[in-house]
């Protein structure tokens, strides 16, 4: 089984600790935390509820919290995550966290544009964007493919499904 | 028999045929493509469900479904590199066949046998839906709350090798199931109107399986191109047919009541059926060098299992794989109650799906074994291309859902979550179930007990519900004893913290 890790745990020495997992284990405790703080705010239900509408938010932000600390308690006893694998995925190198931000930033730009700009072009800029990120070298290709589907996928909505997807300042071009 | 060949015209209008055609080449294509698997494809497919009618788009889905299966098959034969747990077993032997130079009848052996799988799951289901039907009608809300609890339980314990992170995700999911004002009141809305009817499943499911996916992927994209082993026209010689045909028997045996179980799943019985296949084979020396069998039983075990995941499915409205909660949410976006009712209230669509699961069928027969050296070439899609498209539809999939910015910030934050599940090895099905079911059970809870005007012992008032309770509490008595057996365990804090021991010991 093979771990993120990159160098493998040797016989008798110090059992290798995966410290980021340490911040899931924060996040469950937090998620959990408002979860409980979320469900003290809560007003009594109707009297036609039987299961007071904090009843459920109380169990799952409890067990929330307490699966964070297991997790926390796991992680210092030298437990590690076996990273999901698949055919284009090689975890043997550790991960490239700038693909992933530039990734990351083409997504935050298109929800910053989508209503200004409209679907039909953001979608362009969209996929051009993944794919310079993840290392495509043919632009000229990839920005006639990126048309041809944030246009034709508008298209589909519009005509084919009768999903009006707003057009933005594309509105009356389209 | 006459509401079958009712839905068999149903299913052979020409429509729902094209939907069907449609299903199976996009399941197929999914399932050869690296990175997505048919519940990706499913929930990248769901906002077609707002302007379909409910039969053509289950029949698609449904087509998708059974395609992801076939194609899967193709991708570990041919590379080696199995997409979905389901198709780790004939990666084993179908390369070892593909690199001797035998990747065609690896390929027909596969195709077949799902094909002999899949027709007999289906006419199984044919003859048990409408039995279970009538037997789980009579049960009331304390039943059915306990058989989602079982299916939280059997999804989270029965997969993966860490307990721990199974409940993780399960919790999670839950979480996000409370977001909104069902209840009356705002639960988990931050003050923020646009969440008061709750989280849409599409997004969450998009963004988990495609955009968590994408992320992860690019994070460790494989610079170096794979292997892909060429290959020709699929077939058999009369020796492959006689070693092949007992195995296809043995496996759907295997599968189909596997995945009807609401610990189903298609991991159990195509390695149960591997080792079957081993044991009885006359050719034992041949597995681990490409032996046919290994192949053969496996694949049919795998597509039994996904016949069977639509027992649960269509009778309970328990979903017991990812591509089967998402059908069921496609479901429920129309309006239509999965459950003991679904068979009662909409005959002719429950018909017209499982007759046009034949049709299914013997459409990937077709599709799949003359074009496979043209699925073959899928392989060789340019991987930035791949999963920017993906993105996008992800993100279009998203959109049309109210045409709001704000559920891209969802889309985006779930898919950073999805990340993050990756990352540190938690399963992605309890969290969909959660995210499905917890509305559901809480709305069984408050059934039973406004009946029984708040008394409690009404949960273990009917037979049903008692049997589940006590398979519910032998499971859990499994997993603890699983984890206290343990023998390098110095000081045992818990059956979930021992299983975590057993992921480092590895």
């Amino acid at each position: 089984m093979s771990t993120t890790t990159s160098t493998p745990p040797e016989a008798g020495a110090r059992p290798l600790i995966d410290r980021a997992q340490y911040g899931l284990a924060a996040f469950l405790v937090l998620t959990g935390g408002y979860v409980l703080y979320d469900a003290s705010g809560l007003e009594e239900g109707f009297a036609d509820q039987p299961v007071q509408p904090y009843a459920v938010s109380y169990v799952v932000g409890a067990i929330l919290v307490l699966l964070g600390v297991l997790l926390g308690i796991a992680t210092a006893r030298g437990d590690l995550p076996e990273s999901d694998e698949g055919e284009d995925i090689d975890l043997t190198q550790g991960t490239d966290v700038r693909t992933v931000a530039l990734l990351a930033a083409v997504l935050v730009a298109n929800i910053a544009l989508i209503n200004v700009l409209g679907w039909a072009i953001t979608g362009a800029l969209l996929f051009v964007g993944a794919t310079q990120a993840l290392g495509s070298r043919t632009l000229v290709r990839d920005v006639c493919v990126g048309v041809a589907l944030s246009v034709g996928s508008w298209y589909a909505f519009y005509v084919g499904l009768g999903v009006p997807i707003p057009a933005g300042i594309l509105d009356g071009v389209l | 028999m006459d509401l079958l060949l009712e839905g068999f015209q149903q299913a052979l209008t020409p429509t729902n045929l094209l939907f069907a055609c449609l299903g199976v080449i996009l399941g197929t294509a999914v399932g050869v493509l690296p990175g997505i698997g048919p519940a990706m494809a499913l929930a990248l497919l769901l906002p077609v469900t707002y302007s379909v009618g409910p039969d053509s788009a289950i029949i698609m889905f449904a087509g998708v479904y059974y395609g992801g299966m076939y194609g899967g098959s193709t991708t570990s034969i041919l590379l080696n590199t199995p997409g979905e747990s389901s198709s780790v077993v004939t990666a084993i032997e179908g390369n070892k066949m593909a690199k001797k130079g035998r990747a065609a009848q690896a390929l027909a052996t596969a195709a077949i046998g799902s094909f002999v799988a899949g027709t007999i799951g289906t006419v199984l289901l044919w003859i048990l839906t409408p039995r279970v039907s009538d037997l789980v009608v009579k049960l009331g809300a304390p039943s059915y709350f306990a058989l989602m609890l079982l299916a939280f339980i059997a999804v989270t314990t029965a997969l993966g090798s860490s307990k721990l992170r199974g409940f993780i995700a399960l919790f999670l999911g839950l979480a996000i199931g409370l977001v909104g004002t069902q209840t009356g009141q705002a639960r988990l809305t931050f003050g923020e109107a646009k969440l008061a009817d709750g989280i849409d499943i599409v997004v969450v499911a998009v963004a988990i399986f495609a955009v968590g996916e994408a992320l992860w992927v690019a994070a460790h994209l494989r610079r170096k191109p794979l292997e892909i082993i060429p290959v020709g026209q699929p077939w058999m010689g009369r020796e492959d047919w006689k070693r092949s045909w007992k195995p296809w028997l043995r496996g759907t045996a295997f599968g189909f009541p596997f995945g009807a179980l609401p610990a189903g799943g298609a991991e159990v019985p195509t390695f149960l059926s591997y080792l079957t296949e081993k044991k009885l084979s006359k050719h034992p020396e041949e597995f681990g060098k490409g032996a046919i069998e290994g192949v053969a039983g496996p694949e049919a075990a795998n597509n039994a299992s996904a016949a069977g995941t639509l027992l649960p499915l269509l009778t309970l409205g328990l979903p017991t794989t990812a591509t089967a909660a998402i059908m069921l949410s496609a479901l429920t976006s129309y309006g239509i109650q999965p459950g003991p009712l679904l068979l009662d209230n909409e005959p002719g669509l429950v018909w017209a799906l499982l007759a046009s699961l034949i049709i299914a069928n013997a459409l990937l027969l077709v599709i799949n074994l003359p074009l496979a050296p043209l699925w073959a070439k899928l392989l060789r899609i340019p991987r930035p291309q791949l999963y920017a498209g993906i993105l996008f539809f992800a993100c279009l999939g998203a959109y049309s859902v109210n045409f709001q910015a704000f559920d891209l910030v969802l889309l985006l934050s779930f898919g950073v979550l999805g990340f993050a599940m990756r990352r540190f090895g938690v399963p992605v099905l309890p969290l969909i179930v959660g995210v499905i079911l917890g509305p559901k059970m809480e709305a069984q809870l408050t059934e039973a007990l406004a009946i029984s005007s708040g008394d409690v012992s009404t949960l273990w008032s009917e037979p049903v519900a008692v049997v589940v309770y006590v398979v519910i509490a032998i499971l859990l008595a499994a997993v603890a004893v699983n984890g206290l057996r343990r023998p390098a365990a110095p000081e045992p804090i818990g059956p979930e913290v021992e299983d975590e021991k057993e992921l480092v010991e590895r």
